[in-house]
């Protein structure tokens, strides 16, 4: 042991230092989150299809157009084509979510940074916070970035949109609003579950399998269902055709974000209550 | 100073540890030394606030865990050595766990010398043999410059060398007024490091006593002796008051092994009655076998028929 310490076991010693505070945990989440690997890739996964895939399926979209019918025309969303691509560029956001919490669950280092920051809610919150900010500025990125690849590609082969036009700019914009909701939603399932994979195929059921299913009831059924599921209703902020049995972009943005919400109360409830 | 004030912890019907009261004192090493399953790291997760004790309390400088300003500044732990996530690099480890608590980034480079693992803090933790990991743990826990550490099983796959520095590390820390908690499930390991014992067994507190005075206490002492007139002399020792297993084996029937009896004792009443004797050695009970004396009704997973 290099470099005497002074001994320091009176009452006195804590005025030595100051108090860990959220900004600290913020720094420290911050480190967490962009010294391992899987963040680059997942971020990278993010931007790439988001970009490229939007991109391939606009060409595409814009070259069948003349071969469109009459009805076919009349719904052509050259925003929501450029914006394809984030359907599956979200799974990666997703999985990240949950991996930046449930990763500490399956190496142990949850206990690690349990000790380092006893406080349980100071921990959720704090990487919530931080990934929800590096979603949104990548979110953002991507999505603008897909919109003018897309009606670059578009234009002179169908009718393309432009960020003033009606509901266009919130629409791209929203992507982004729609990625934060869905970021921390994916901590609090990583935290709720805590094992990678349960959480994973959760978030996979919550944002594919289910809708899926919702399609084979009648409509009766399927109708309110998939009104209402929180990520079909969140993402109408990022649509401009409104169609039918759906949500107004903002309030269907605010039924996801109540979702969110509830299961982010009962992640931070369960993980201040059970043992580490 | 770490106290704990009748803590129990149940899972289910298991009682992992079973109202438990104890101080630890600054200034010392203080072994916590137990068989697995003993309920050692049960009861450092509840130091720590990682476990919600079922009954009692226990406190860290009269605080709970959880309610500590700065706890990397006032406690120092290593529980599991293995616990980081394997694809950080070693020196963002620490560096992490610094800034949740305030602490310069200058501080993690210090302990990294200190502990040695300069060369290898590029490197990512799953790259990290045990012995570099159980190094990185210490490093994490004297982070904060902590009064209170507390190291479970820090010995763990550490080459001779390693375990010479821990040990010695141990002492350093206790000598500048620190309070050091080591748990291990080696006694010769806390001989040579430890200077206060706290023994538990399934759960429950067995002894809580100064090393010195736990190798007086237990250690079991007997007097091996070679006679031709062993039995004359098993029965003359039996009658001084000492005990003499009579079944020893008949091609060795001159050797008896007297307890109860110092080899001084022994001498002078073979003397007395002109027994004439070819060997006299004491014989010391090792703290292995003392150890394992104290807490053989107490081990969880006992091999059948075993050999004790």
């Amino acid at each position: 042991m290099t470099g005497a310490t002074i001994a320091r076991t009176g009452p006195d010693h804590r005025a030595a230092f100051r108090p860990a505070t959220f900004g600290d945990a913020l720094r420290s989440e911050w480190t967490k989150l962009r010294s391992v690997r899987s963040t680059f890739w997942a971020l990278t996964a993010t931007v790439v299809l988001g970009i490229a895939l939007g991109a391939l399926i606009s060409a595409a979209a814009a070259h069948g157009y003349a071969k469109f019918t009459a009805s076919e025309k009349l719904s052509w969303d050259p925003t929501g084509v450029s914006q394809s691509g984030m359907l599956i560029a979200q799974v990666a956001i997703a999985v990240l979510g949950v991996l930046c919490i449930s990763s500490e669950y399956s190496s142990g280092m949850i206990r690690t940074s349990l000790i380092a920051v006893p406080k349980r809610g100071r921990v959720l919150a704090a990487k919530s916070l931080v990934f929800a900010v590096v979603t949104f500025v990548v979110g953002e990125v991507t999505c603008f970035a897909a919109f003018f690849a897309g009606q670059a590609l578009i234009s002179g082969h169908a009718p393309h949109a432009a960020l003033g036009d009606p509901g266009v700019a919130r629409a791209v914009a929203g992507g982004g609003l729609y990625l934060i909701a869905l970021a921390v939603l994916s901590v609090a399932a990583g935290a709720l579950l805590r094992h990678p994979a349960a959480a994973i195929a959760a978030m996979v059921g919550l944002l594919f399998v289910l809708p899926a299913i919702a399609q084979a009831l009648p409509d009766s059924w399927r109708n309110p269902v998939t009104e209402f599921w929180p990520t079909q209703a969140g993402s109408q902020l990022t649509s401009v055709h409104i169609a039918a049995h759906t949500l107004q972009p903002w309030p269907g943005f605010a039924v996801m974000c109540l979702f969110v919400a509830i299961v982010y109360a009962i992640a931070w409830t369960l993980l201040d209550r059970r043992d580490a | 100073m770490i106290e704990a004030h009748g803590l129990v912890k149940r899972y289910g019907a298991t009682t992992a540890v079973n109202d438990l009261s104890f101080s630890i004192r600054p200034g010392l090493v203080t072994g916590f030394l137990g068989p697995n399953g003993a309920g050692k790291t049960t009861t450092m997760r509840m130091i720590l606030g990682l476990d919600a004790p079922t009954q009692g309390s226990v406190t860290v400088d009269g605080r709970s865990y959880r309610d500590l300003p700065a706890p990397m500044r006032e406690v120092g732990a290593l529980l599991d050595a293995k616990a980081v996530h394997g694809g950080r690099r070693a020196r963002d480890h620490l560096l992490c766990l610094a800034q949740s608590n305030g602490i310069g980034r200058s501080r993690v480079d210090e302990v990294l010398r200190t502990v040695g693992l300069e060369s290898v803090a590029r490197r990512r933790a799953k790259g990290l043999s045990l012995g570099m990991s159980q190094r990185l743990g210490i490093a994490s826990a004297l982070l904060g410059d902590p009064a209170v550490l507390i190291f479970d099983e820090p010995v763990n796959g550490l080459d001779p060398d390693g375990i010479h520095w821990v040990r010695t590390l141990m002492r350093a820390l206790a000598a500048e007024g620190r309070t050091v908690l080591i748990s291990s499930h080696l006694m010769s390991e806390m001989a040579l490091t430890a200077d206060h014992l706290l023994v538990i067994g399934k759960g429950r507190l067995i002894a809580d006593t100064s090393v010195d005075e736990f190798v007086r206490s237990s250690s079991q002492q007997s007097v091996h002796v070679r006679s031709p007139q062993a039995a004359e002399l098993a029965s003359r020792c039996r009658e001084a008051g000492a005990i003499v297993p009579a079944g020893t084996a008949p091609d060795h029937s001159d050797v008896i092994e007297i307890t109860g009896m110092d080899s001084a004792e022994v001498g002078k009443l073979a003397a007395a009655h002109g027994i004439v004797l070819f060997e006299l050695i004491p014989v010391r009970a090792s703290l292995e076998e003392a150890f394992m004396e104290l807490t053989r009704d107490s081990v969880e997973y006992q091999a059948a028929g075993g050999t004790r």
